[in-house]
């Protein structure tokens, strides 16, 4: 990723509003996510205990969070003692300067990377560049995205916005010694991606990873993944440096067993991630650096209603279900973490000083289907209720509430303020004019009645 | 105050007089298992995996057939002598295994004797694995508790794939693309 999301202007409505317009892009994310409903349900279908082990799943989270100043510790001391060393950074920057340092530690100038979501979160790569070390992505959608100069749009498929023929022209275009007469056969593709990758891999002496979970207990870290590349960064390289949120601790080994049955029948939408790979401390004679990352996450512990988005374990259902972002893509909403977790924990990582972090709330029609499949059961809804009543408003609406907080107050001022416009009843139009017609544009303005129901109730109970 | 006491700081402040929650394990755990050979095989083989059911005494012999005259590696402890000994130049590796899982299809090598290590088994393109029927357990929950935290663990489920392409799974990017399983009963 060359660009850079921060700087993303415009607010959710202006970018949906033109990715709604694109019928590619429409087509593509309808086609994926469709597939992807229907795999998900058959594998979750198949299993009697799916709500216990939501229910245990969510209960481990929050009991984690809780008590997530002892776990750390625990953590810190048990890498430690398998030979790995541990690093706490506030900030992205101070988590960006950690690693810039390791690297140049190393004497390298390139380093391979596992698809991570932290370390796109603190845009890793670009300090790294500004240092001339150059990071090579190797997740197969994360190369379509570093190749094409792309954003990703999707936390689980980057590259989900862009359907085979796309991703062909994107290799035959920048990916050096491309096999000619690549087809858009997927097989061929992703052949062409390992060509292209193994040298990389064989020579590379630095690696670097986020993990999908760390063990209190035991000090282990947890990568799961699909293509083989997270495994060729985290055992063949000498030197391997994980980024990690500290939210994606677990206390017990033992509470694995419900997050590896979690993760990948919501994620993929399999029974099992093709690989998994578990690692503690320093192994097979590698040097392991472990980087703990705060960048917000306390703040948003903090929050009694926002902190349970810190149980998210990134499997991407949500996105998958959403049909807000089935419509707008994940680049509207100006983030890594796209579709309804985003608009939750976007927000609550950066605050909501810009226009476009303030419209993320709104993302949403609260139909509540991000939260039916939510497998730590995030209630969504309810931490987007809770940010609108935070975002800025406009003085207008601010105003325009008093007032009606004022009149529904009191139930006098209720019955004269329906009276009232019961008797203009006649002069209200259609649609109503200047900013306040963007609600009339798409929506019929109530009728309102003859009678307030408070009349007809006084009326029929006096006769 | 080092970014360590910081953020230590900053967690106990946010959760100060949040109530803990107890954690409800009602899913299911300890199961005995019907046909678990029967169920591992048909897991294996809905990811494109080759399976094999083989009587112990046959083992032997299938694994000359399979083996023919691919460049493989045999990794220390595995029962068999021979071998080569260049990952990037050979065409396959055959090893055993620590814990199957029938639910799931999967097969978790702790690259102990016998299973070669994490490059060993990830460089070659066609991987051949023998399980022992009395290694498969029925669910994730039973495999890890017979697992050790403290060595590597790799737990592979079919061949290499990926959904990245319109989030249907292909087979075949960075890890083997072939894996082959014989189940020793």
């Amino acid at each position: 990723m060359s660009a850079t999301f921060l700087g993303m202007p415009g607010s959710f409505p202006k970018n949906s509003r033109k990715a709604v317009q694109n019928s590619q892009l429409r087509f593509n994310l309808r086609k994926a996510t469709h597939t992807i409903r229907g795999k998900r349900a058959g594998v979750v279908g198949e299993l009697p205990d799916w709500q216990e082990l939501r229910a245990a799943g969510k209960a481990i989270k929050d009991h984690t969070l809780r008590n997530l100043d002892r776990y750390l510790l625990q953590l810190e001391e048990a890498v430690t003692r398998a030979g790995g060393t541990v690093h706490w950074a506030r900030d992205a920057a101070e988590a960006n300067r950690i690693v810039t340092d390791l690297v140049k530690a190393t004497g390298e100038t390139e380093v391979v990377k596992v698809k991570s979501m932290a370390t796109q979160e603190i845009e890793l790569n670009q300090a790294l560049a500004a240092h001339g070390i150059t990071a090579y992505e190797t997740d197969l959608a994360e190369l379509i995205v570093q190749l094409g100069d792309d954003f990703p749009s999707h936390i689980l498929v980057p590259a989900i916005h862009r359907n085979r023929s796309e991703i062909r022209e994107i290799f035959l275009d920048k990916m050096p010694h491309v096999p000619p007469g690549l087809t858009d056969d997927p097989p061929a593709l992703a052949e062409a991606a390992r060509l292209h990758l193994r040298e990389r891999f064989l020579r590379s002496k630095v690696a670097i990873s986020g993990a999908n979970f760390m063990v209190a207990e035991t000090g282990t870290l947890v990568v799961l993944e699909s293509e083989g590349n997270g495994r060729m960064c985290l055992s063949l390289p000498e030197t391997l440096i994980s980024v990690v949120g500290i939210e994606k601790l677990l206390p017990s080994w033992r509470d694995l067993e419900v997050f590896l049955q979690l993760l990948p029948r919501s994620s993929t939408g399999e029974r099992m991630n093709p690989y998994t790979s578990m690692w503690t401390g320093a192994v097979e004679g590698q040097d392991f650096h472990l980087v703990l990352l705060d960048n917000g996450r306390t703040d948003v512990l903090a929050d009694e209603v926002g902190r349970q988005a810190l149980r998210c374990i990134r499997c991407s259902a949500c996105l998958n279900v959403c049909p807000v972002y089935e419509r707008a893509g994940g680049h509207a909403y100006g983030s890594v973490y796209p579709g309804p977790i985003g608009a939750i924990l976007t927000p609550q990582l950066r605050g909501m000083s810009s226009e476009l972090d303030a419209s993320l709330p709104f993302a949403s029609s609260l139909c509540g289907a991000c939260y039916d499949v939510c497998p730590v059961a995030i209630d969504i809804p309810e931490v987007l209720v809770d940010l609108r009543a935070k975002a800025p408003h406009a003085a207008a609406e601010k105003a325009g509430m008093k007032v009606a907080g004022w009149i529904l107050n009191d139930h006098e001022r209720l019955a004269k303020a329906q009276r009232a416009a019961t008797r203009a009843r006649k002069l209200v139009p259609k649609r109503l004019p200047g900013p306040l017609s963007a609600w009339t544009d798409t929506r019929d303005l109530p009728e309102i009645p003859e009678e307030s129901f408070r009349d007809w109730w006084e009326r029929n109970e006096r006769a | 105050m080092s970014a360590r006491e910081e953020i230590l700081a900053r967690v106990r402040k946010a959760v100060a007089g949040a109530e803990d929650v107890e954690i409800p394990r009602h899913y299911r755990t300890n199961r005995q298992g019907e046909d678990l050979v029967g169920l591992f095989a048909e897991r294996v083989d809905d990811y494109r995996a080759i399976v094999h059911v083989v009587p112990a005494a046959e083992v032997p012999g299938k694994l000359d057939a399979c083996l023919g005259e691919r460049r493989m590696i045999i990794p220390d402890g595995f029962d068999r002598a021979g071998g080569w000994d260049d990952v990037n130049t050979a065409d396959g590796v055959v090893t055993g295994c620590a814990v199957a899982i029938a639910e799931t299809g999967t097969i978790v090598l702790d690259h102990g004797p016998g299973q070669g290590t994490r490059a060993q088994t990830l460089v070659p393109d066609y991987h051949l694995c023998v399980v022992r029927a009395d290694q498969i357990v029925a669910g994730v929950p039973e495999a890890l508790a017979r697992l050790d935290p403290a060595r590597p663990l790799t737990w592979i489920s079919g061949p290499s794939a990926t959904s990245d392409i319109e989030l249907n799974r292909v087979e075949g990017v960075h890890g083997p693309r072939t894996l082959e399983v014989i189940i020793s009963t």
